[in-house]
């Protein structure tokens, strides 16, 4: 589904990412964990293609197109969804209304019929349970006046109801207390399927306790120079990073 | 300056004409205060780019223009009558066109208990007493050189006098109509609501204007709120694109009198708005918002201005501009505090958006405060749509021109949804949806 080679992006001024490469395949959950500034958050917004990087060398593919070429809307189109880790408040726009022009501009590229008010009622609701979710909070504007919690499950719903290919969770955690961390990674869970590929940014172990992953990788200086299965999260937790970053880099691991 | 003079004569010759057609009908003391308004514009002549109230609006179109007297007599195209804004007011509806109210147009329901509507022409002729307080005397010579004209040149008008204690479930609305024939011609819009103690009335002013016609609105409104007494007014400016409008509002506030006041201004190529507030007892409250949206070279001014001469009154003031093309805002808003006005309680804020690198706005918010016992605020915030909304909304699928749209129609929103007249939020919000893409279905928009 995915396929990164040989990444090379700047943020602003600052080369951030070093040649990073990256396999995921539809189903697959993989885990990017590293230390502060190690390009994780870099990764998952020039995946989503947010302004202000600027990608100098290698290439993305997904679903056998170049990724880079498309605009953010277009990706999101194309079944990319980025769960933000600031998730934006926006007044005067209501977290419906926005979801419903986004379903429907994402209906509309895939040349299905718009849904209607009803219709897409029906399915907020539904998919509002995943997180459990409030449906005051989904009538009121896009994450003004949310908690932290909030905000982030907000972010899973809005997964859940654009129903992505490829999701990039941007340390979906951080900031959570353990009740709203498990309702989160219980969303998450449930969105877990054949059809579709899971990024997981975070910086702490912990959630891989709930979000179970199938590879994890570890970034530093803006490659991945270890990957593994989900025990190496647990080995990362006990040893820190520190002991990676003396390493020269190992020959990453894609995929399986 | 012999340009200056040269307009001052061609007024000057206008004014005769008019006083010498209209000596019979008015009233003595109507005579006198148009004759003293017409003085105080020959002393102080059409507004320089040096007076510090226009220092940022080109007055240019204003003053060199010459723009004959437009004729109230004259029909409205079809299409000039479809601009206007009727749909869903169920009250009465009172149609002027050219600055004279047309029985024809207007909708009065024969039976309005507790409010006497109609023509100001009229009133003078038949109880001159009722105007006499407040004709000319609200609006004064403070107001303003454009104001002073169109008391000195007004031959008619509408009227709103609601009796004590009346309270009228159906706003009022004033559709002020400039039809022409295309050549630069000037209408005397002007309104006067009298709202007796204890009342309260709803009022809506329109402003249309037909396609192509460079005319010139000057419009003064004045608002007379008796003690405890709420008047809630809304001005829909929708004029056309080459139309210049220039309006006056002034109120007067008894004791624990409400007067509030939402201006949409959207149309004309310039649009100036001058309001004038004052508290003349304790008690009392205003609330002033307004939305203007600009683009291409057009330009927006509001100028208010409070007046806390009198304790225990509060004020509140939002306005927000939306800035595009090459447009230009203008905010100037004082707030004065008299000495012995204590307990005032004054709150002002402007806010820009700028949505193209060539949009400019001055924004100037003023407190004078000489009282110590007061509360008083104002700011001022001027930016551009926040990158991160934006990108969070593309990063949805949102694409990214109905992306800016939805951002910018947030960011007017809130004012939009204080407009409590159901026909008016629709009307001002199919005018932004016509010129916001991507804003399919404004009610679901609002939290």
């Amino acid at each position: 589904m995915l396929e990164i080679k040989n990444l090379h992006a700047k943020a602003g001024e600052n080369d951030i990412l070093r040649g990073l490469d990256l396999t995921v395949r539809a189903g697959e959950v993989h885990a990017i964990m590293g230390p502060n500034g190690s390009g994780k958050s870099t990764l998952a917004h020039v995946l989503a293609g947010r302004p202000g990087y600027t990608v100098t060398d290698g290439e993305v593919i997904y679903k056998g197109r170049d990724l880079l070429a498309l605009a953010p809307e277009e990706r999101a189109r194309e079944g990319v969804f980025l769960a933000f880790q600031y998730p934006v408040e926006i007044a005067g726009v209501s977290n419906v209304y926005f979801l419903k022009a986004a379903t429907n501009a994402i209906r509309k590229h895939r040349g299905l019929p718009e849904l209607d008010a009803l219709e897409f009622l029906a399915l907020v609701k539904e998919r509002a349970k995943v997180v459990e979710l409030d449906d005051e909070l989904v009538k009121r504007a896009v994450n003004e006046g949310f908690s932290g919690g909030e905000k982030k499950r907000n972010e899973i719903f809005q997964m859940a109801v654009l129903e992505p290919a490829l999701a990039v969770l941007d340390e979906t955690d951080s900031g959570l207390d353990i009740d709203a961390l498990r309702i989160v990674a219980g969303g998450v869970n449930r969105l877990r399927g054949p059809e579709r590929a899971m990024i997981v940014v975070t910086h702490y172990q912990r959630l891989l306790n709930y979000i179970v992953p199938d590879f994890v990788h570890v970034l530093v200086d803006g490659r991945i120079v270890r990957s593994g299965g989900k025990e190496m999260a647990l080995e990362l937790e006990e040893r820190g990073y520190s002991w990676l970053e003396k390493e020269p880099a190992a020959a990453p691991a894609a995929g399986r | 300056m012999a340009a200056v003079a040269e307009d001052k004569d061609a007024y000057r010759a206008g004014f005769e004409r008019f006083v010498a057609a209209h000596a019979a009908s008015d009233p003595a003391w109507l005579r006198e205060r148009r004759t003293a308004a017409f003085a105080r514009f020959v002393e102080r002549g059409l507004p320089t780019p040096r007076d510090e109230a226009w220092r940022h609006t080109p007055v240019a179109p204003l003053t060199q223009g010459r723009f004959e007297p437009a004729d109230p007599a004259a029909q409205p195209s079809a299409d000039a009558l479809a601009a206007v804004p009727r749909e869903g007011f169920r009250g009465a509806t009172l149609v002027l066109v050219n600055g004279r109210l047309s029985t024809e147009l207007s909708s009065l329901p024969s039976d309005q208990p507790g409010v006497a509507l109609g023509s100001l022409r009229g009133l003078l002729r038949r109880e001159p007493g009722r105007a006499e307080p407040w004709l000319g005397r609200v609006a004064d010579g403070r107001t303003g050189v454009f104001a002073d004209l169109n008391t000195a040149f007004a031959e008619d008008g509408a009227v709103v006098i609601v009796a004590p204690g009346a309270i009228l479930k159906e706003p009022i609305h004033v559709a002020h109509l400039s039809a022409g024939d295309g050549a630069p011609a000037v209408s005397y819009a002007r309104t006067l609501v009298v709202a007796g103690r204890g009342s309260e009335c709803r009022l809506v002013e329109s402003f249309t204007s037909s396609g192509a016609t460079a005319s010139l609105t000057n419009a003064v409104t004045e608002v007379v709120v008796e003690d405890n007494a709420f008047v809630d007014r809304y001005k829909l400016q929708q004029e056309g694109a080459s139309a210049l409008h220039v309006a006056t509002l002034a109120a007067r506030l008894g004791r624990d009198a409400r007067f509030a006041d939402h201006s949409l201004s959207f149309g004309a190529a310039l649009s100036r708005n001058d309001i004038d507030v004052r508290f003349d007892a304790a008690g009392g409250d205003c609330a002033l918002d307004g939305l203007f949206v600009v683009d291409g070279r057009r330009v927006a001014d509001t100028h208010s201005r409070i007046e806390h001469a009198q304790p225990h009154c509060s004020s509140r003031e939002l306005y927000k501009g939306v800035i595009d093309g090459q447009a230009r805002g203008v905010f100037n808003g004082l707030v004065v505090v008299r000495p012995g006005a204590q307990k005032t309680d004054a709150w002002q804020m402007n806010r820009n958006l700028l949505l193209s690198r060539e949009a400019l706005v001055h924004s100037t918010p003023q407190l004078e405060i000489l009282a110590d016992d007061v509360k008083c605020k104002h700011g001022s915030t001027t930016g551009q749509l926040d990158a991160n909304a934006l990108f969070y909304l593309r990063s949805r699928g949102i694409g990214e021109a109905e992306a800016r749209g939805l951002l910018t129609w947030a960011f007017a929103s809130d004012l939009v949804r204080k407009l409590e007249i159901e026909p008016l939020r629709r009307a001002v919000g199919r005018h932004l949806q016509a010129r916001l893409p991507g804003i399919a279905a404004l009610a679901e928009a609002l939290p």
